[in-house]
């Protein structure tokens, strides 16, 4: 077999950096070594590989995953969709999405978390999805709430769902947040701005859809992912290369 | 100006926060939601190989330890093969070769059981990957075994500094279990990879 090809080196002045000194969290946690380079081997090429089997059907609907029966979550009832593609612009069928957020009062169902906001009883906050044969992917869940953190004296997390992603390889996976269009507190947010290129910070940010609305039930957010693009193999059928 | 070329830009990375558990290992977190946690079992019931035990613990710049990390493991199958189309060969019945594994929240120590990978592309080695609040993108870093012979492994070969290869080998203690600690900063940093 000839050496598998490789994807796209990670652009990694558009991510943030690991010592970003205003997220105070990242000073005592950030490597101080230069990352050692590595050519994509068999290791990182593959990456473990999910289907409908491993997750349950209801498993992307968060207002209905933990509820009561007959009860749902309170706070607006939103449907957070979009694409899971590469670098080429090419879909990512069968990734596995997972997503985690707070509630509409900007709580986790987390014993770590503290805040004065209250639990609501029908409400996991969790959800998980594998993304069709275009990509595709969807979630109904209600839009969560800002919350304060303690890293200024007094900072707030824009409202934002945590998304997990795995593609077809170790070298795509993923861990990112998506922030919803208007808030005004993207700009004032030292997680954010961690990010070094205003237009990363965009692709960070969900766009309310309103063809994608239910009339009289949901609104709508598009919020696409990218995951790292691949090579060619120089005998690949360039019908289907990029 | 040049035409534009017709690429997309990868989605930038954020930080996992401190909830991640909730998200990802929300079983092992105290929090049932889903019937079937996934990463929970690395390799199955019909396994080949010798089954080990991999405990260790993260620390940062203090040498405090990360209580709030989530590692993800992945392996190939004692034969070298990992489960995946692109990898030459069919692993057992039940072999995922990908784990989760989170520490107990008061001593940050963590374990999980698996079984040794076999060589691939050199040293029999795990892939993981760590994530926390306080990282903003997730750190790729490699685990060696002690009792193997790792010295014509072209990864660890490619490390400039010899003595820093000592933080990617996992030392085997008694019962096959295994001792990996993460270092994310400072004297002894672990290395990790930009892949
Ligand atoms: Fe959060």
């Amino acid at each position: 077999m000839g050496k598998p090809a490789e994807y796209y080196q990670r652009d990694r002045r558009l991510h943030p950096p690991a010592h970003a000194p205003h997220y105070k969290t990242s000073v005592t946690r950030s490597p101080q070594k230069a990352l050692i380079s590595l050519e994509n081997s068999i290791s990182e090429i593959t990456g473990p590989r999910f289907g409908h089997n491993d997750i349950g059907a209801n498993d992307n609907d968060l207002l209905f995953n933990f509820a009561t029966p007959g009860e749902s979550p309170i706070g607006e009832r939103i449907i957070m969709h979009g694409r899971v593609l590469d670098e080429n612009a090419r879909p990512v069928p069968n990734a596995l999405v997972e997503i985690w957020q707070a509630n509409a009062g900007g709580r986790y169902r987390h014993k770590k978390d503290t805040y004065l906001a209250p639990m609501d009883p029908n409400f996991g906050g969790c959800g998980r999805t594998i993304t069709d044969e275009n990509g595709y992917y969807f979630f109904r869940t209600v839009k969560p709430g800002a919350y304060p953190w303690r890293n200024w004296v007094n900072d707030w997390r824009p409202a934002h769902i945590h998304f997990s992603i795995f593609g077809t390889a170790w070298a795509q996976r993923l861990i990112t947040q998506c922030y919803f269009e208007g808030d005004p507190l993207i700009p004032k947010c030292p997680i954010v701005q961690s990010i070094p290129d205003p237009e990363a910070i965009e692709q960070l940010t969900a766009a309310l859809d309103l063809n994608a609305t239910i009339p009289l039930d949901s609104i709508a957010y598009k919020f696409d992912v990218v995951l790292r693009g691949r090579r060619s193999t120089l005998f690949e059928n360039r019908m289907e290369g990029n | 100006m040049a035409q534009k070329l017709d690429y997309l830009r990868e989605t930038a990375s954020q930080t996992a926060g401190p909830y991640v558990h909730i998200g990802l290992a929300p079983g092992a977190a105290g929090f049932e939601i889903f019937d079937n946690e996934l990463g929970q079992d690395i390799a199955g019931p019909n396994a080949k190989g010798e089954r080990i035990r991999v405990e260790g613990i993260v620390r940062d710049g203090t040498g405090s330890p990360v209580k709030d990390v989530l590692i993800e493991i992945w392996q190939a199958n004692a034969d070298g093969i990992y489960a995946h189309p692109e990898s030459a060969g069919e692993v057992e019945e039940g072999f995922r070769g990908f784990g989760r594994v989170i520490p107990a929240f008061e001593t940050g120590i963590w374990a999980f059981d698996t079984i040794k990978p076999g060589a691939v592309d050199g040293a029999p080695h795990l892939n993981l990957w760590v994530v926390a609040r306080g990282i903003n993108v997730g750190l790729n870093t490699r685990l060696y075994f002690s009792d193997e012979d790792n010295s014509a492994d072209p990864v660890l070969n490619l490390i400039e500094w010899e003595n820093r290869r000592a933080t990617l080998i996992a030392q085997r203690g008694d019962d096959a279990t295994y001792r990996f600690d993460i270092t994310l900063q400072g004297d002894n940093e672990t290395v990790f990879f930009d892949v």
